[in-house]
């Protein structure tokens, strides 16, 4: 006897970290950015997506982190159909997911340790109980000695480590990063590249669009590529030993 | 992530203290501060204004509600002040008059100087005689009944109550107070207008903030409670400067005006200071719900 198709699919979903259905996106009156994107990821999991310049990657990293509404089809985030998410839980789900803006959005007139600490505030945490977790955070991405600094003073990789750790800090159960390692020299890129991977065997599902092919090589991870806003190809590349990554 | 790092010691981490999410100092708030508290300084005088107003019309009111005038013809062989004077005493006997007093004949002739000139003969004219009638504050008998006093001492005579000219000062005060609340109306929905723009154009420069608080999860409703505050305490000292710069104006206006206030078409009393005192508070709650709706209506139009 077969399952009600709808039910079977609600099921996968709620399996599933996040699930794309026949998405679209277009923003205005312009053309699809986005033309039937179909995917998901599972708890736990470590993907990239590349593909060219205007492919649609940080369209839709948007349509994942909440910055945009699909024109079609349909997105399921932690098992929740969006098109049924009122504007009340949309909240929630953001406190679920860190992202590494494509611009960074930091606050220029925050210091570095209360931009990092930022989505601790948010989610009401009290400073006594997160103050020493963020000083760690920011010291292993380099930054422990520009905690008190302001971002205008920073250079563009410290910067770029400082919208990382503030993208880290809470422990979201996904993380998204835009081009998080365009900005910095190699080492710090494989450093910040281990964080997400430590991140990601802690149990944060993690999603990172870039255009270093180098690093994705190294890392071994699944890639989703983007072409003319369709994923032409998913090369499930098995997770695999170190490639000079210091991945184990 | 066991122990706080050593390079956190220079920041001080145990006296860290989360920084507010807006900036405490904005430039383009003493431009506002200083909109928003002529527009207070404005709404504080119009409603001094109207209050003395108000004060002057009762004024004007209680007077002619307290008197009346009567003319007295007299009637036969008898003399005009015989008449005044049977008159005064018929009057003085009635119930809800304090006092009747025939006024002399040379009141009489001043009153109808200015419409006759500067004439010799004027004893030689009919003039009518007046009685001045002080009505009894309490229960004041109104011109029924006076005149059924006087007819029944068969004096002709014309009573004249004011009525009239209450009805006009009534009509008068009445539009003072409609035109003075409309003014204050509109100057406190401008101030109102001045503050939305003002807390409109502060969400798009703050545009940065709204934006990285709305992604990392903050409810619509704590972002737009950050720029509520922040408006109030703008708008509330700017009202608490407005409200000040009109009661110093106001006191000197009364200390000008000595004990009849500024004129006695507009008699500005120590009193009417109290009324510039709600204007920090009320301008705050115009800011802060002024704010809280923009911030909601803009945070509306985000993902």
């Amino acid at each position: 006897m077969s399952r009600n198709p709808t039910a079977a699919a609600a099921s996968r979903a709620a399996d599933e970290v996040v699930r794309f259905d026949g998405v679209a996106m277009r923003y205005g009156r312009g053309p699809d950015v986005l033309k039937d994107v179909s995917f998901s990821l599972a708890p736990g999991s470590f993907h990239f997506i590349t593909g060219p310049s205007g492919a649609g990657k940080s369209s839709l990293l948007k349509l994942v982190y909440l910055a945009a509404h699909p024109s079609r089809g349909r997105i399921h985030l932690f098992g929740h159909d969006l098109a049924r998410a009122g504007p009340a839980a949309r909240p929630k789900l953001r406190r679920r997911i860190g992202v590494v803006f494509p611009d960074l959005l930091l606050l220029e007139h925050l210091s570095a340790f209360d931009n990092a600490a930022l989505p601790l505030r948010i989610a009401g945490h009290k400073p006594a109980e997160y103050r020493n977790d963020v000083a760690e955070l920011l010291s292993w991405v380099g930054l422990g000695g520009r905690m008190d600094a302001m971002p205008p003073t920073l250079a563009g990789g410290e910067r770029q480590r400082l919208a990382i750790a503030r993208a880290v800090v809470n422990r979201p159960e996904i993380l998204l990063a835009d081009e998080p390692t365009g900005n910095v020299d190699h080492e710090m890129a494989l450093r910040i590249f281990r964080l997400f991977v430590e991140l990601n065997r802690l149990g944060t599902t993690v999603l990172i669009a870039t255009h270093d092919q180098d690093l994705i090589a190294r890392s071994g991870r699944p890639v989703l590529h983007l072409e003319h806003g369709r994923i032409t190809h998913r090369a499930a590349q098995p997770t695999q030993p170190s490639l000079g990554l210091g991945l184990t | 992530m066991s122990e706080a790092p050593k390079t956190a010691e220079a920041f001080e981490l145990t006296r860290w203290k989360p920084a507010p999410f807006l900036p405490e100092r904005d430039g383009r708030d003493a431009s506002l501060v200083f909109v928003v508290a002529v527009l207070c300084f404005l709404a504080c005088l119009t409603a001094m204004g109207v209050i003395a107003a108000d004060r002057a019309a009762r004024g004007w009111t209680g007077q002619l509600t307290g008197e009346a005038t009567v003319i007295v013809r007299p009637r036969g062989g008898e003399t005009p002040d015989a008449a005044a004077a049977r008159a005064a005493e018929a009057l003085s006997g009635t119930a809800g008059v304090a006092e009747a007093r025939a006024l002399e004949p040379a009141k009489a002739y001043d009153l109808i100087r200015p419409w006759l000139g500067d004439v010799s003969d004027l004893e030689d004219l009919p003039v009518p005689r007046l009685v001045a009638v002080t009505l009894d504050p309490r229960h004041p008998a109104d011109a029924r009944r006076l005149d059924a006093a006087l007819k029944a001492q068969s004096i002709d005579a014309t009573v004249d109550d004011h009525s009239i000219w209450i009805k006009d000062i009534r009509k008068a005060g009445g539009r003072v107070r409609a035109l003075g609340l409309g003014v204050f109306l509109l100057i406190a929905a401008a101030a109102a207008a001045v503050v939305a723009f003002a807390t409109r154009a502060g969400l798009a420069a703050r545009h940065d903030v709204v934006e990285v608080l709305h992604m990392t999860g903050a409810e619509d409703g704590y972002i737009a409670r950050l720029f509520q505050v922040r408006f109030a305490r703008v708008a509330g000292l700017a009202g608490l400067i407005g409200a000040i710069a009109a009661a110093v104006l106001g006191a000197a206006l009364r200390l000008a005006g000595g004990g009849g206030g500024l004129t006695p078409a507009l008699p500005v009393a120590w009193s009417d200071l109290i009324a510039v005192m709600p204007c920090p508070l009320i301008a705050a709650a115009v800011a802060a719900a002024a704010a809280h709706l923009t911030a909601v209506r803009l945070l509306k139009g985000m993902a």
